[in-house]
């Protein structure tokens, strides 16, 4: 079998490692456009922190990591994917025939349509040449605007706010993070940022940036300009499909794929933020996070190679730690008609959890301050547990997460 | 053979030998709050469960994480958190539906199981015989390993 993989990222090669272990014959091609070897772009805001070097954004430590395991990395582009043909077109001009595909190439960061984003001194924080660039200019002191409070924008917010700058957070909608908290657990945090010497604004846009002697100034729709040495651009993004054009690959937000991450076009798969995948919660979702690449390498590579693997759905989830304050969200936290919602929360001690059940079934939390055993609420969710009487008990403590989970699981 | 960790809630007291010895022996402190294994109370039965991970072979922890800081300790079968790689993400505490890695504030690291190598502290310390550290085959693991395999995909495939 001859496999290929386009993109290299977490998805991509986890995939080339599993097809490896899955049929140890196969040849496998794996084909990435950064010029770094394979990395994480999660580690990228410990690297602007300081903690680590870029090399320990690397997914792999060793050097002849993929060498050792027969995986053909190469680093270029693919332009063009004909499913009718079972090939891929390359920018540097070759073609590489494929009896399974793998398209795992992510998502790129979105651009609102604001003048002067192109201006020098604008960045995403999206790859390692971001990450360079932004660490040229985020230096003790210097004056920088976040645009999006969104996951990304809350991640990057910690690392900035490590490096000394004076920081001010532009947010469009009423509240921080919207997508994976409600109005009260993001209160709480714009409240805690607020206390670390952090400006957010939320319900504010930026209508414009300008360049003003060495520096830019960034105009808002309500409020005084500000100005600014450096601003980050962290409003959404958007999967990597437009080298599919007419390739034949049903593509809506993603690749559209199914419960063995196969897309329209049998032998094609797709995995990580590039697919349109079956979500846990229903329906199908793009869900840029790591662990569902990391889900979707492995399953799309254990049916690449023949070993029928059914996907049961991802779920959304995140863990955000914005300047100490960890919060975590998973699911349907925000609910289903008719269903009910446990909620616990002290404010003066930033802490705060809320449960969200489909009948005694658990299919969503949030929570903030909670580090312990947090990964019994994935499990909790997706093994879809009935929780019986415990439901009842967590109704009245929703912090006994754990022990509904091993009376009702485990023991 | 490798060996697990077998445990037995019904002959647990709740002395709490086994998370002292787990707290001492990896983070050099007598502090149950620092022990990977740990102890739950049911107060209204009067029962105890001490929990840690299996080293579940879907490994979760260790797919998830971005820096290759898990990774699978041969001779025991362990995932192994190494400290000078991990960047403190938390991403694997999501991640294990058993809820077995935990973040420790005061390293900025995650801590979990790692067998202590292939001779696990709590099981030496365990007074009553509740966690014993046996072969694999003997410690029917097939409640965790239902739960692991209702997880992500429905069957488990051959790989
Ligand atoms: C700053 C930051 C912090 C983050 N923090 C978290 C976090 O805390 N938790 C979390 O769950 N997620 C986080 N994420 C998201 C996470 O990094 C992504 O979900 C993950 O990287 C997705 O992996 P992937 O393999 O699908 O895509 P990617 O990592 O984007 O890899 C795809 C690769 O394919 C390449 N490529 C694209 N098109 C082509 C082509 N035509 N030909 C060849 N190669 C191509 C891309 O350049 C890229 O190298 C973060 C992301 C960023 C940027
Ligand atoms: S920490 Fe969780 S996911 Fe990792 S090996 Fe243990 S049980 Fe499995
Ligand atoms: S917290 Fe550490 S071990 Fe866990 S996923 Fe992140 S880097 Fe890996």
């Amino acid at each position: 079998m001859k496999y290929v993989i386009a993109g290299a990222g977490p998805a991509g090669v986890i995939a080339a490692e599993t097809l490896r272990k899955a049929d140890p014959e196969g040849s496998v091609l794996m084909i990435g456009d950064e010029p770094e070897p394979p990395y994480a772009r999660m580690a990228i805001p410990y690297l602007l922190a300081g903690d680590i070097g870029e090399k320990g954004t690397y997914l792999r430590k060793s050097k002849n990591h993929y060498k050792d395991l027969r995986i053909d990395y190469l680093q270029d582009r693919v332009k063009k994917v004909s499913a009718k043909q079972r090939e891929i077109v390359l920018d540097g001009g070759g073609r590489r025939a494929f009896d399974a595909l793998l398209i795992a190439t992510g998502a790129t960061p979105i651009k609102p349509r604001v003048p002067g984003l192109d201006l020098p001194g604008v960045h995403h924080c999206w790859t390692l040449a971001d990450a360079r660039a932004i660490a040229k200019r985020a230096k003790k002191g210097a004056d920088v605007v976040l645009m999006g409070a969104g996951f990304i924008g809350c991640i990057i917010l910690e690392s900035l706010l490590s490096r000394g700058v004076t920081l001010t957070v532009v947010e469009m909608a009423e509240r921080m993070v919207p997508r994976m908290m409600n109005d009260k657990a993001a209160a709480m945090l714009k409240r805690w940022c607020a206390a670390k010497g952090v400006a957010v604004k939320t319900g504010t846009k930026v209508t414009k940036i300008e360049k003003s002697g060495r520096g830019l100034t960034v105009h808002l729709d309500r409020g005084k300009p500000v100005a600014a040495s450096l601003v980050v651009v962290a409003a959404g993004v958007k999967s990597n499909v437009g080298f599919l054009d007419g390739s034949g690959v049903k593509v809506k937000q993603g690749v559209v794929v199914d419960d063995r991450l196969q897309s329209s076009a049998p032998g094609i798969f797709a995995a990580g933020d590039v697919a349109e995948g079956p979500d846990f919660s229903g329906g199908w979702s793009v869900h840029a996070i790591q662990p569902t690449a990391a889900d979707h390498g492995r399953i799309a590579a254990l049916n690449m190679a023949g070993h029928p693997a059914r996907y049961k759905g991802s779920l959304a989830m995140n863990v955000l730690d914005t300047a100490g304050l960890i919060s975590a969200s998973f699911g349907r936290w925000d609910g289903v008609k008719g269903g009910d919602f446990a909620e616990a929360a002290d404010k003066a001690a930033y802490r705060y959890i809320r449960l969200a059940f489909d009948g005694d079934r658990l299919i969503g939390a949030l929570a903030l301050g909670l580090t312990d055993h947090v990964g019994v609420i994935r499990g909790l969710i997706q093994t879809g547990v009935a929780l019986g009487d415990w439901k009842q008990k967590l109704m009245s403590d929703p912090h006994r997460v754990m022990d509904a989970y091993l009376a009702r699981a485990y023991a | 053979m490798q060996k697990s960790l077998l445990i037995d809630p019904g002959k647990c007291t709740g002395c709490l030998q086994c998370e002292l010895a787990c707290s001492y022996d990896n983070e050099g402190v007598f502090n149950p709050a620092k022990s990977r294994i740990k102890v739950f109370n049911f107060h209204d039965q009067g029962r105890f469960v001490p929990y840690t991970c299996t080293q579940c072979d879907e490994a979760w922890c260790l797919h998830a994480c971005p820096v290759e800081a898990i990774t699978v300790d041969r001779a025991s079968g362990a995932k192994v958190v190494a400290d000078d790689i991990c960047v403190g993400c938390k991403v694997c505490t999501i991640a294990c539906p058993f809820g077995t890695v935990n973040y420790n504030q005061s390293t900025g690291k995650v801590m979990k199981c790692d067998l202590c190598g292939g001779d696990p502290e709590c099981a030496k310390a365990c007074p009553t015989g509740a966690i014993t550290y046996v072969d694999a085959d003997w410690t029917g693991l097939e409640r965790m390993r239902t739960w692991a395999a209702k997880t992500d995909a429905g069957q488990r495939a051959t790989a």
